[in-house]
């Protein structure tokens, strides 16, 4: 029997919009730097530093929470955790902690995703990224030593945590999606960059141990970690082995999970509050001066589609579900205002070129198709100059060279031929070639749709197809 | 040339100013004072004669061509105890860890007395990260007391009293995290205080347990302490816990019917004579036309067990991140895992700073924290609450600063409990965040007797009106023959 799965997400966002870190002036931008350059007392745990908090990154979590649903206390508080390893400066994280009374931004939650599923928020809470492990050799055991890179520490963070309600890793999938179309929208965290945004994962069968997986790097490996996990653990369960609990980490190049080194689920971190950073009072006028620069989330993104664009709640949601495609949907769409022929053109022909599946600056890095090519070729099928699979075949080409559709129909005399006399002398030809077909066209009446398709081919896919299946079910009518 | 390592800070800045002397004169005596003395005492971990001596030229520069900037503290000699960080200056916490870690930056606090042309000397002994009540468990060495030097000097900040007791400097900073700079004060007979929570800049401090402790001045006198406050109190932006507001502490006792509560219980749990030195104290008062009460307080048993629970854990936790790896001594990582290289490393603890981390652990661990951080934290309030309904009817409280007289260097070091017991009437001041002061109050078959007067926060002034009455009227010897 299989077991049924329960999954919990532990999802970082790094606060990108933010120009320094969580508790110092350092920029909070650490990428391609000169390693330990982005550093301060502070940031580096010298002697003697102390925090002093970023406001501006309670702001933003506290937009992340309202987003999620949350509820905001408060007031809010940090607590250290206590660990020791080599990239945390302090030996202890900044972080928040609700054990002993709710003090985190955000607190029991809830996302609608993929249109009608829900997902429980438990908690949001701000903290401090640690540094960063650098090892030379891909091969861990040929490293006799690491490398360690002080940038990242102290940037600030935000964990969503979830309920461990997630049933299907490809649920999980689609509200990591959502999520980061969240923080898209608010403009916090700029989910293209490398390390932005990471994703822990716990998943249980049956009501048997948990196990906790790290070391995911996309949100396709998270989906690919846990069906993997789920398949092992149903396996184990059915030899009845023992399932422990235990963090395993996703083997990116083996496609498997497998057991850490260190015992981390026996770790301590005999959390207490940070003496040094007093209980930060929150109250009303923060929530209100908040919800008044609020920008437009994805869910109303998507009734204002459906309403102003009459598109359908299909398209739309496809639309919202990522941020970079709604913004390129708006902008084609103030160039030509055909919002139906441009969603569709997007959702049917361009994302089949989207590979999300590796992070990088934009989904559309390495394509070459802006918004006005988009505009510009649903105008030439409207105008009834293209036909949609020329409209496909103009888009790979976009793709590829960046050129305007409009430039390369003429170039490449793509257009539509609508003459009615050209398309007549196709279905003549046509109609000599496939004799075996006419004949059989008596008894079968699909006969007439696959003439069509040899009269297309021949035509490279110009002709109108009205115009030709005219033709071609006068002229089976004439010979019969 | 008269001797003028004696001067006090009002005396020094004046001598100065007039051109009685020359800040270079004046330094070069301190530093000569130090080489001859501090054999005897170890106050200092670092003597920085070459700083010391170019501050002390720009300074007579700035008097010579009349400059209008001279600061408030120009030329006085200041020593600053070896956990608040000087840039360019070993600050080691008189620890192997950092025996040879060097501050990239000032602390605000000695910022301050820079900008005050105060002139750094050099840094102090003190116990391995403040922790200990007697400057024994240092890693160089112990300090010696400047009346006896087979006796303690006192701790944690036992060589920034010792330095001042014997003129090696006229001013110097302490912290106190449960009395680290009254109760050297009491037991080398100078003054220290203890400000309010929030009120100087703890920015540069190596933090020992962070809700508790405040830098603060030791000086010979009252008004060299409220110069050296007029420097270093008030709001830094680099320090969340300090408090919007400005110092202005004046050197004239503006209030003249103080209302005296003597702690009953801890005049009574202290040794005879000082019992006895105590109770003359509160007569002196009375004479000066206080009010004097005595008073009984009920949280005062429950805070030694709270103090050490919260200064423990705080301190398990800052002591993290000495791990040598980004500062700290020479060991050749080489061959060592890290969890391994990590033991190796902090192994180099002295033996208190260990019994505190692994104490502070243990009071943090998973299911204890309820059971005794949690109840400290508890009994915390319950002191501030009972202190706030006291300072309703009382201005200042008194007692005595230490319940003993300074003992043998040795004699407590193996008895962790018996140390930790004569912290019983300071602590009081850290739990609460009150201001409280020791000030010499007697002596006891030549050891010196410390009288201690707490007052509500940021009632400072009120400490110093009393402290400078008192001192008047009493005038107690503040340095001994060496």
């Amino acid at each position: 029997m299989i077991l049924a799965a329960n999954i919990g997400l532990e999802i970082h966002c790094q606060l990108t919009a933010l120009q320094s870190k969580l508790f110092c002036s350092c920029y909070s931008d650490y990428r391609d730097k000169t390693p330990n350059n982005n550093v301060c007392p502070i940031c580096s745990g010298l002697p003697g530093s102390l925090p002093l908090l970023n406001q501006k990154a309670v702001e933003l979590a506290g937009m992340v929470s309202l987003a999620l649903g949350c509820k905001v206390p408060d007031k809010i508080m940090f607590y250290r955790k206590n660990y020791f390893y080599p990239d945390l400066p302090k030996n202890f994280q900044l972080t928040q902690y609700n054990s002993y009374g709710i003090t985190s931004i955000g607190v029991d939650g809830k996302l609608d995703y993929d249109g009608s599923k829900k997902a429980v928020i438990r908690r949001v809470q701000l903290e401090e990224d640690p540094g960063r492990l650098i090892y030379e050799n891909n091969n861990n055991n040929a490293n006799s030593y690491t490398l360690i890179d002080y940038n990242r520490a102290g940037v600030a963070l935000i964990e969503i945590v979830t309920e461990p309600n997630f049933t299907d890793p490809k649920h999980v999938r689609m509200f990591l999606n959502k999520i980061s179309s969240v923080v898209q929208h608010l403009g916090v965290c700029d989910t293209k960059l490398e390390g932005s945004v990471r994703c822990d994962a716990n998943v249980s069968i049956g009501s048997k141990r948990k196990v906790e997986i790290k070391n995911v790097n996309s949100f396709k490996e998270v989906e690919k970690a846990l069906s993997y996990e789920i398949t092992r653990q149903n396996t184990m369960s059915l030899h009845d082995i023992e399932i422990k609990a235990e963090t395993r980490h996703w083997d990116d190049l083996r496609k498997i999970t497998k057991q850490a080194r260190t015992k981390e689920e026996e770790q301590d971190y005999r959390y207490f509050p940070e003496p040094d950073i007093p209980t930060i009072i929150l109250g009303n006028e923060f929530l209100s001066s908040l919800k008044a620069i609020m920008p437009e989330l994805p869910d109303e993104r998507k009734i204002r589609f459906v309403t102003d664009y009459e598109l359908s709640e299909h398209m739309a949601q496809v639309l919202i579900e990522n941020k970079e495609m709604s913004d390129f949907f708006e902008l084609a769409v103030s160039i030509y205002s055909s919002p139906k022929e441009i969603a569709n053109s997007i959702i049917t022909d361009l994302m089949a070129f989207i590979d999300d599946s590796e992070q990088k600056a934009s989904i559309l890095s390495g394509l070459k198709i802006e918004p006005k090519h988009v505009a510009d070729l649903v105008k030439l099928v409207d105008q009834n100059t293209i036909n949609r699979n020329t409209a496909k075949m103009i888009l790979k080409q976009i793709i590829k060279t960046g050129e305007m559709p409009s430039q390369l129909v003429i170039k490449t005399n793509a257009s539509k031929i609508d003459d009615t006399g050209a398309i007549a002398e196709a279905v003549e030809s046509i109609f000599i070639r496939e004799k075996s077909a006419v004949i059989d066209a008596k008894n079968n009446p699909n006969v007439a749709n696959f003439l069509l398709g040899k009269v297309m081919q021949l035509t490279r896919g110009r002709a109108d197809p009205k115009i030709a299946l005219n033709l071609i079910t006068r002229k089976l009518t004439e010979s019969n | 040339m008269t001797n003028l390592c004696g001067l006090t800070t009002k005396q020094v800045t004046l001598g100065i100013k007039n051109r009685d002397f020359s800040a270079e004169e004046y330094i070069c005596q301190i530093l000569d004072r130090i080489e001859k003395i501090d054999v005897k005492i170890n106050a200092f971990i670092t003597v920085d004669k070459k700083g010391a001596l170019q501050k002390a030229q720009l300074i007579d520069r700035k008097i010579h061509n009349r400059e209008q900037n001279i600061g408030p503290l120009a030329g006085v000699a200041v020593g600053i105890k070896d956990n608040i960080n000087t840039n360019g200056l070993n600050t080691t916490c008189a620890s192997k860890m950092l025996k040879d870690y060097v501050s990239p930056y000032d602390a605000t606090t000695v910022k301050r007395l820079r900008e005050s042309d105060a002139i750094v000397v050099g840094k102090l002994n003190l116990d391995e990260f403040a922790m200990g009540s007697t400057t024994e468990f240092s890693n160089n060495g112990p300090t010696h007391n400047p009346w006896n030097i087979d006796y303690v000097a006192g701790g944690s900040s036992g060589g920034s009293a010792a330095s001042v007791a014997a003129l090696e400097c006229a001013v110097s900073l302490g912290s106190d995290t449960g009395g680290s700079i009254r109760c050297p004060a009491s037991f080398c007979s100078v003054v220290g205080l203890k400000p309010t929570y929030g009120s100087v800049s703890r920015y540069g401090l190596i933090s020992y347990a962070n809700s508790l402790e405040q830098i603060g001045p030791i000086g010979k006198t009252v008004s060299d302490v409220a110069m050296v406050m007029n420097a270093i109190a008030g709001k830094d932006d680099n320090d969340y816990t300090t408090l919007e507001w400005v110092p202005k502490y004046t050197l004239h006792p503006t209030k003249k019917n103080i209302r005296v509560g003597l702690v009953k219980q801890l005049v009574e749990g202290a040794d005879q004579a000082i019992s006895k030195c105590i109770y003359n104290a509160m007569d002196l008062f009375s004479k000066l036309d206080f009010e004097c009460e005595e008073i009984s307080m009920n949280s005062i048993r429950y805070s030694l067990p709270s103090y050490y629970t919260i200064a423990m854990a705080e301190a398990s936790s800052n002591l993290a991140r000495y791990d040598n790896i980004r500062y700290g001594f020479d060991l050749n990582p080489d061959g060592y895992e890290w969890n391994t290289y990590f033991s190796k490393v902090r192994s180099n603890f002295g033996q208190e700073v260990k019994r505190r981390i692994i104490i502070g652990s243990y009071v943090l661990s998973a299911g204890y924290y309820g059971k005794y951080y949690l109840k400290a934290q508890m009994l915390r309030s319950l002191l501030k609450r009972e202190l706030k309904s006291f300072f309703k009817q009382y201005d200042i409280l008194i007692a005595p600063t230490m319940p003993v007289l300074p003992f043998k260097i040795g004699e407590k070091i193996d008895d962790p409990l018996k140390m930790y017991l004569i912290d019983i009437d300071t602590v009081i001041a850290n739990l609460s965040g009150i201001p409280a002061m020791s000030i010499p109050a007697g002596f006891h078959n030549d050891l010196p007797i410390g009288l201690q007067i707490m007052a509500n926060e940021l009632q400072e002034q009120t400490i110093l009106d009393a402290a400078m009455l008192f001192e008047k009227a009493s005038n107690i010897q503040r340095s001994p023959d060496l």
